[in-house]
């Protein structure tokens, strides 16, 4: 076997952070993705903005941007040591952080996308019917927003399995705690192990194939992307 | 002490809101049975009003009050949020919640009533609109007909006090709607709750309403018994190609040999040619202006079965110049005949004039 005890860790630290990140997006992002499909505030084209603004930044200008401000001096930094927890940076922790903010277009876009599909209708159904309004987002609106909540999680997993730049700006490279599968295999390429390089990358190239090989087969018919 | 009784069952409503290019300022009372329709062209704010009832459109200013209850009433801050009303709300598309099957659909509503509010059972439901095979079906599955079935069985199970309906048959075609109209007659029957139903379809309101709003570009232009209504040529009803009035009628004897049956009303009887009727039930019959013509003598040569003696109350102009609309006394049951400007010339007719209403059609309303 090619892949060594440091691959594997590197692997772990990929999919705990994969999974972590995806369960808060989820958690995060629904509620958000809720308010941008139905808010008619006028803060909602800024908001939107903001979290679309990952897509097209460079993954080291937001990163170089967190690292200041979750730094001892920056207002995140004070902030996280004043509550206890000290810095965020060169930690688990702080590449969770960074994940959330990197995929949340990646997770927020399909679910309000099928929340606006699905329009006021059902939840005015669900009113007539006697449903309060959280019993009605929990009962009616959720539900009917599966498929964007569904690719969303893929879409959220994926796209932090993939995350470089970031991690190379905030978390640096510390084996079992930062060193994601992307810093390995720069490392493997940086080192020559060519062969080493290939498994990583093509068991990620693979991976991620069939991922969205699964959301186009199984997948809503509308496309997000 | 009987009469303010008799106003707590009456539902009021009023309510004023503002959209660009639209303004809906409505005043309404209706009884606390039957069915009410509010009836108006496509855009005059029908089912504004209706959202308004159900809360879905906070109107900006308005109070609403159901058999004693009061919904809305700004002037003292109360608005009551539409999953706390005990309405039901069947919309012009079905509206069915996709990810659930027809059961759940059902139960959805039937499940969040509050106990004892139920005036007819989920059996006899199930029964009248007839879905009892559709249960296990999902929502995508089912015919527009199906569909809107299982809408109205929905907004029934979830035990209303006030059932609304928005144009719930004007997507479907007519073979589709003849399927659902007669459910809709025994349902508010069986319930005994008032009915608000919109529509813009003259015909649908003549067989369902028992009364009837008339709404024209966000006001209420006249309200009342929907008999009376119809019979007003101040009205723009009247001014309809399709003017006509409903008369209610029972079944009084049955001529076998001409395979006719013999309908009376106040005033007169009618002849019809529909042997599936019973002795003694009740049916509304419409006469649409355009099939009534007048006479000043009782043409016994004539083939026209049904003749009324008449007299003239009022006559008006008609929607088109050449005509007249005319209403009509015959015993005390008011019809109405559009007759051409000319012939009332010629035949020298008048208000007091004495006539002969010949029938040429009549549409039995079951």
């Amino acid at each position: 076997m090619v892949i060594t005890p440091d691959d594997w860790s590197a692997i772990r630290v990929t999919l705990a952070l994969a999974s972590v990140v995806t369960v808060l997006l989820l958690l995060l992002g629904t509620p958000i993705a809720w308010w941008l499909a139905h808010s008619k505030s006028r803060w909602r084209g800024p908001i939107s903005a903001l979290i679309t603004l990952p897509l097209v930044l460079p993954p080291t200008v937001l990163g170089f941007y967190l690292l200041i401000a979750l730094g001892s001096s920056g207002p995140l930094g004070r902030l996280t040591q004043a509550l206890g927890l000290g810095l965020l940076p060169f930690h688990f922790s702080g590449l969770v952080f960074a994940s959330v903010l990197y995929s949340m277009p990646f997770v927020v876009q399909p679910i309000r996308n099928s929340f606006e599909a699905a329009g006021k209708r059902p939840l005015e159904v669900a009113a007539c019917l006697h449903a309060r309004p959280l019993d009605a987002f929990f009962r009616v609106a959720l539900p009917l927003a599966r498929p964007g909540l569904l690719i969303g999680a893929i879409l959220g997993f994926a796209h932090t399995l993939g995350e470089f730049g970031v991690v190379l700006m905030i978390g640096g490279n510390i084996p079992g705690e930062t060193r994601v599968l992307s810093m390995q295999i720069y490392n493997h390429v940086e080192a020559l192990e060519y062969a080493q390089a290939h498994w990583l990358a093509g068991g990620l190239l693979i991976a991620s194939f069939f991922v969205l090989l699964a959301i186009y087969l199984y997948g809503p018919k509308r496309r997000m992307f | 002490m009987a009469r303010s009784a008799e106003c707590f069952e009456m539902i009021r409503a009023r309510f004023e809101l503002a959209f660009a290019g639209f303004a809906l300022q409505a005043a309404m009372e209706m009884p606390a049975d039957g069915v009410t329709a509010i009836f108006g062209p496509s855009g005059c704010g029908k089912s504004t009003l209706l959202r308004c009832v159900a809360g879905l459109e906070r109107a900006a200013s308005g109070y609403l009050h159901v058999s004693a209850e009061t919904w809305q009433d700004d002037s003292r801050g109360i608005f009551l949020p539409t999953h706390r009303r005990l309405l039901g709300f069947v919309f012009q598309e079905p509206s069915l919640f996709s990810h659930l099957n027809v059961r759940r659909n059902l139960e959805f509503g039937y499940d969040r009533a509050p106990s004892g509010q139920h005036k007819i059972t989920w059996k006899r439901t199930i029964e009248l609109l007839d879905v009892g095979a559709l249960l296990h079906r999902m929502p995508d599955g089912l015919s527009g007909g199906e569909k809107q079935r299982v809408a109205i069985a929905r907004a029934v199970l979830a035990g209303p006090k006030l059932l609304m309906m928005d144009e719930p048959l004007a997507a479907l075609d007519a073979e589709r709607k003849r399927e659902i109209l007669p459910f809709l007659g025994q349902l508010q029957k069986e319930m005994a709750i008032p009915v608000l139903y919109v529509s813009h379809n003259i015909e649908e309101v003549a067989q369902l309403a028992d009364h009837l709003v008339l709404l024209r570009a966000g006001r209420v232009v006249a309200s009342g018994p929907l008999a009376q209504m119809l019979a007003r040529l101040d009205l723009p009803t009247a001014q309809d190609e399709d003017a006509g009035v409903v008369i209610d009628t029972r079944v009084a004897s049955r001529d076998e040999r001409h395979h006719l049956v013999r309908l009376e009303f106040a005033g007169g009887e009618v002849y019809v040619a529909r042997e599936s009727l019973v002795l003694g039930q009740a049916i509304r019959l419409r006469i649409q202006a355009r099939d009534v013509s007048l006479a000043l003598t009782e043409h016994h040569d004539s083939s026209i079965l049904n003749r009324f003696p008449a007299t003239v109350v009022e006559v008006a102009n008609a929607n088109n110049p050449a005509n007249a609309i005319v209403r009509l006394d015959a015993g005390g049951t008011a019809l109405l005949a559009r007759v051409t400007q000319r012939s009332l010339e010629q035949l020298q007719m008048g208000i007091g004039s004495k006539v002969w209403a010949q029938v040429k059609a009549v549409a039995l309303m079951e």
